[in-house]
């Protein structure tokens, strides 16, 4: 009886294999990555609670936005465009103390670069700005004028990083994720504490 | 005359042997760098705005998506919101929400984000009204989905 040989596998068809599994995954996967603008809703506050809360006039940024995508920022007609610069202005005015805080006294703002009016808000941890919309505004507009408060924030943040720092402020968020040090945290605590974001958004129109 | 016979002519097959292993790469690749896709839309896709100030969803297992589209069918107007696989109705988010947590483990809860793929179409009334019910039902992190870029014009 002849020995039989080992004769070799066939991986010819190896590569029609490899072919019907990469398109496989091709089809069922995607590829985009979720980005967006983050938010933290305000907590519901209980119903029995009395929560009128008094804010000066002069420290409230009303932006108002209509169906017909028109907006208003303190009474004024202004475009999409404007309204980074009118709430950085507003926010960084530093115009008197800021709130007294575990018994201490208010301070003034001595980190604001901003005109110091009277008429402006005290204090960017006072400053509150309100985003009224419209049920019928589009959502588009919505996501634009978010994008552009943020954006004011992110910029105060960032000027005040490189003053003190000597860092962009994008710089050390990207560094507290690859390393999360103590460090680091009270840095950006201590940015974020100097530009709090106080939105308010009150009741659509309907 | 042997020594002047013609050499054979033609060109020498190209060797296949390694085409295996280049698919292999390639299939490797989009293993990993792809997601598997969860829903099939029953919506028209929406398209989302255009915002500059972005930040990347971290921990893909924890975000719990909410479309907000028009209608496929052009007849029925109006916002549409759909989870999972079927269109519900805004005071269906409580429970859909309850039913996302349930699935994940109790200290995870709190890193739960909710991302809200809206038609920049849309009407922010139907928004509002969703992000109500998240602040109902204390699901406070909300991300608004949308594709990076500075062109904020292409919004509105």
């Amino acid at each position: 009886m002849a020995r039989r040989q080992n004769s070799e596998i066939n991986a010819g068809s190896m590569a029609d294999i490899a072919f019907l599994l990469l398109i496989f995954f091709l089809v069922t996967t995607t590829m985009d990555v979720d980005s967006g603008i983050a938010r933290k809703l305000p907590e519901k506050t209980p119903p029995d609670q009395n929560i009128d809360i008094i804010v000066k006039e002069k420290n409230v940024l009303d932006i108002v936005v209509n169906r017909n995508n028109q907006l208003l920022v303190e009474n004024e007609f202004v475009q999409v465009t404007d309204v980074k610069r009118l709430t950085m202005q507003f926010i960084d005015n530093g115009g008197g103390l800021s709130a007294p805080k575990d018994g201490k006294p208010g301070e003034p703002c001595d980190y604001c670069n901003g005109n110091k009016l009277p008429t402006s808000s005290d204090h960017p941890t006072k400053a509150v700005i309100s985003l009224q919309s419209d049920r019928g505004t589009t959502y588009g507009m919505y996501v634009s004028i978010q994008n552009e408060i943020e954006g004011a924030y992110n910029e105060l943040r960032n000027k005040l990083a490189l003053k003190k720092y000597k860092r962009s402020y994008k710089d050390l968020l990207d560094d507290y994720k690859n390393n999360g040090s103590e460090s680091l945290k009270n840095k950006i605590d201590f940015l974020k504490d100097s530009y709090p974001q106080i939105i308010s958004e009150p009741e659509p129109i309907k | 005359m042997s020594k002047f016979k013609k050499k054979k002519k033609g060109l020498p097959a190209i060797s296949t042997a390694s085409l295996p292993d280049i698919v292999f790469m390639l299939l490797f690749f989009f293993m990993v760098s792809t997601t598997m896709r969860e829903t099939d839309l029953l919506l028209k896709k929406p398209v989302l705005p255009t915002a500059s100030e972005v930040k990347k969803l971290e921990q893909k297992s924890l975000v719990s998506t909410i479309y907000v589209g028009k209608s496929k069918d052009s007849r029925i107007s109006g916002d549409k919101i759909q989870v999972n696989d079927k269109i519900i109705d805004v005071k269906d988010i409580p429970s859909f929400i309850f039913a996302e947590r349930a699935i994940r483990s109790e200290d995870e809860i709190k890193f739960m984000t909710t991302s809200i793929k809206a038609d920049k179409e849309a009407n922010v009334g139907t928004i509002l009204d969703i992000k109500e019910q998240l602040r109902d039902i204390n699901a406070l992190k909300v991300s608004f989905s949308t594709t990076k870029g500075t062109n904020l014009k292409s919004n509105y």
